[in-house]
């Protein structure tokens, strides 16, 4: 029922908006003085609230990493938890600054629906988990013929879903909840044989059910899935400051600034360094951006570079222990690659 | 003449303005205009903001490919259909677990609202329950309460609990045995629809003895001999057509058969209980809003206590049942929107997939709107002709 109420309001606010101008979200962020950004309704490592409530994870990090870069402080944020079938209509109407929902990236979402990605923040694959115990001697997506599969409606899982089944000319029967929460109870008590969604994710909510250890994820990955944060279109400013603010994490880590040394590096002998971190005479490098000009150390300092926050949430100083992989830095032989910032 | 002439030109002349029809017609045609124009003034927005916001609309997107596919649909669809089939796949969706559920919370609420009067106690007390309890719970909780409470909790499908004629209990539903029509099985249909139309043409032919010689025919059993033994005679006939598709373990699911998903159950149970206390309450109004002298009367004139029932009490609380029933079963139809808590892909959660994978919110409830606006008129329509012809007619 929430997304029709959110479609309504969404529907509602396109209707009342004033038609004529809308004031850039740079401005209408630093008014309320603080960011609203849209997360997941609980994913573990990406976004999820703690035992005190807050909001932990990637995705949920990344937001605090923009109100670093803007106000110079991670804390102005809200969070909006949003469904997947909320998620596009609460960004396009304004309910949200940031949609940082681990959200795939397609052109049709690109175009069609008005919102621009900004980057990927990680690289994922859509996989499935069985549980082992009850189902011996399955050990590859190929034998899931006849299954009951449970899925998330609205997402590009329930889609690759059916195209995987379809060319490998298998049968099944799609469980589609819209709620991950609802998904997750459905398949741990057992409604459906199979979970789908991104490997990430398969791996954080194994962690949920009653005996984790009983399930496993199968070795395929079907499916392309770059997860990242999206923001409206026609406000290409707000665009910058989001997506430089991603290329900053990367640049950082690229360059050794930690969360630790950001206040040592600043004398750094290094003119890179010195330039990222807004050090070098007459600097005009944040302030071309919109935000201030050691934007760079704010986000540093207020969450870490790309590879703490990685570990912190999903990597090996969290309980999903899920590996770099594809997702190290191109020195590392990853993908994340980092525009320079000069 | 002349004294005539200035009476009748008087009211027009003097207060134009103070005309009430003439008032009337000015406010009603201010009430339309302002109207237009914030009609106008919002689609104008929402089309502006759209355009601005660079999001597609209109309803082109109706005629893409899906690509998701749908658990349970009354018609062929694949995930290579179209969007606008998904949305007519959810809409029949709703109409089946509505008219379902209509009929069976018909039938339990007139059971439990005749119990609620009847003479015993013990019957009486089960129906108040019943009654207080379904009524006081919010749909949804009952629908939770099917679902989690009571399906979710059958065994797996390797441990399936057997029920007699092939049929099996899971947690993945209630799996019974398809019908499979072999040749010549038309035959069977052609026999049933003869026996029912011989059956309404027997009813119709006593009523008139009735009226004219006051002699009674046996109808009922006359009727059903005739609609259960003529298709019984066809299928002799035509050489035992009928075989049937039982459901077998496989490797995860059950196969073959029909499946009655829990998804579906459970939201059918819980509209069915739910509505059925309302609908119990109704009858019960209906009833007790019948006079007492007419069951005297009836009685007085040596009916027995069924047939004071069935021809005097009934057909006169009916007048007083059909209008609050209608609204009962427009309500039913719409928390039948509360399927999406439980993936039964009814119209809500299909035309809301629909939303999401192509991102037209505006189009997309538009298009809920309409359709829920349909079935709800559509039903108000057929029970607004049931009422008048229910109507009491005076000879």
């Amino acid at each position: 029922m929430k997304h029709i109420a959110i479609g309504i309001l969404g529907a509602a606010t396109l209707g009342l908006m004033a038609s004529a101008a809308s004031a850039a979200t740079l401005d209408t962020v630093k008014a309320k003085g603080f960011i609203q950004c849209g997360v997941s309704t609980g994913l573990a490592g990406f976004s999820a609230p703690d035992d005190k409530g807050e909001w932990q994870g990637i995705d949920a990090d990344f937001c605090r990493a923009v109100a670093a870069a803007v106000f110079g402080d991670g804390t102005k944020v809200k969070f909006t938890p949003l469904s997947a079938k909320e998620r596009f209509t609460a960004l396009q109407s304004g309910e949200v600054d940031i949609l940082s929902r681990n959200t795939t990236w397609t052109i049709n979402r690109d175009t069609a629906l008005g919102l621009n990605f900004v980057g990927v923040t990680y690289y994922d694959g859509q996989g499935f988990m069985i549980n082992a115990k009850k189902l011996p001697g399955v050990n590859s997506a190929l034998q899931l013929s006849g299954a009951a599969v449970c899925v998330q409606s609205g997402t590009t899982t329930e889609l690759n879903l059916a195209d995987y089944f379809k060319a490998n000319k298998m049968e099944y029967s799609p469980v589609v909840f819209e709620k991950l929460e609802e998904v997750n109870a459905a398949y741990n008590a057992g409604r459906c044989d199979v979970y789908t969604t991104d490997q990430s994710g398969l791996y954080g909510i194994r962690l949920t059910l009653d005996s984790p250890a009983d399930h496993v994820v199968l070795p395929e990955i079907i499916s392309k899935e770059p997860l990242g944060p999206a923001v409206r279109q026609g406000d290409d400013q707000w665009y910058h400051i989001v997506k430089w603010t991603y290329f900053a994490l990367l640049q950082a880590e690229e360059l050794g600034i930690t969360k630790a040394n950001v206040d040592e590096m600043k004398n750094s002998p290094s003119p890179e360094i010195k330039r990222v971190l807004g050090q070098e005479a007459d600097t005009k490098i944040g302030t071309d951006l919109g935000v201030s000009n050691d934007w760079v150390v704010n986000i540093v300092k207020a969450v870490g570079n790309y590879g703490e926050m990685f570990d912190r949430n999903v990597g090996s100083g969290s309980p999903l222990k899920i590996a770099r992989g594809i997702n190290a830095l191109w020195t590392k032989g990853g993908l994340q690659y980092s525009p320079p910032i000069r | 003449m002349a004294s005539q002439e200035v009476l009748r030109e008087e009211p027009s002349r003097g207060s134009f303005i103070n005309d009430p029809r003439v008032r009337g017609i000015f406010f009603q045609a201010v009430v339309v205009v302002v109207l237009v124009a914030g009609v106008w003034w919002i689609a104008h927005n929402v089309i502006d903001n759209l355009t601005r916001l660079r999001i597609a609309s209109g309803f082109g997107f109706l005629k893409g490919r899906a690509g998701f596919d749908i658990s349970e649909s009354a018609i062929a669809y694949s995930s290579d259909s179209t969007y606008g089939r998904a949305i007519l796949v959810g809409f029949l969706n709703t109409v089946i677990v509505a008219v379902v559920g209509i009929i069976t919370a018909t039938i339990i609420g007139f059971i439990v609202g005749i119990g609620r009067l009847s003479q015993n106690w013990l019957i009486r007390k089960i129906c108040t329950v019943y009654v207080e309890v379904f009524r006081n719970i919010p749909p949804l909780l009952v629908i939770f309460f099917w679902y989690s409470g009571v399906l979710a909790v059958l065994p797996p499908p390797r441990e399936s609990i057997n029920l007699p004629f092939g049929s099996f209990l899971n947690q993945r539903g209630f799996y019974f045995p398809r019908a499979v029509w072999g040749d010549g099985s038309w035959l069977i249909f052609v026999a049933l629809l003869v026996g029912i139309a011989m059956a309404w043409f027997v009813a119709r032919k006593a009523r008139q003895r009735q009226m004219a010689t006051g002699q009674q025919f046996p109808v009922f059993w006359t009727s059903a001999a005739v609609i259960v033994g003529l298709p019984l005679l066809a299928y002799v006939l035509s050489g035992f057509p009928l075989s049937f598709d039982y459901p077998k373990q496989s490797t995860f699911n059950l196969t073959g058969g029909f499946q009655v998903r829990p998804e579906f159950l459970s939201l059918y149970l819980a509209l069915s209980c739910y509505t059925a206390a309302f609908i119990a309450e109704i009858v019960r109004a209906g009833i007790r809003g019948v006079s007492k002298g007419q069951t005297e009367a009836a009685g007085a004139l040596g009916l027995r206590p069924g047939s004071i029932l069935r021809l005097v009490v009934v057909p006169q609380a009916m007048r007083i049942v059909i209008p609050p029933l209608t609204s009962q079963y427009l309500n039913l139809t719409k928390n039948s929107s509360l399927a999406i808590a439980i993936g039964y892909p009814d119209l809500t959660a299909t035309a809301g997939t629909v939303l999401n994978q192509t991102g037209q919110a505006v189009e997309g409830v538009v298009i809920m709107m309409v359709i829920y606006l349909a079935i709800s008129l559509l039903t108000s329509l057929v029970m607004n002709w049931f009422n008048a012809k229910m109507a009491l007619v005076e000879r």
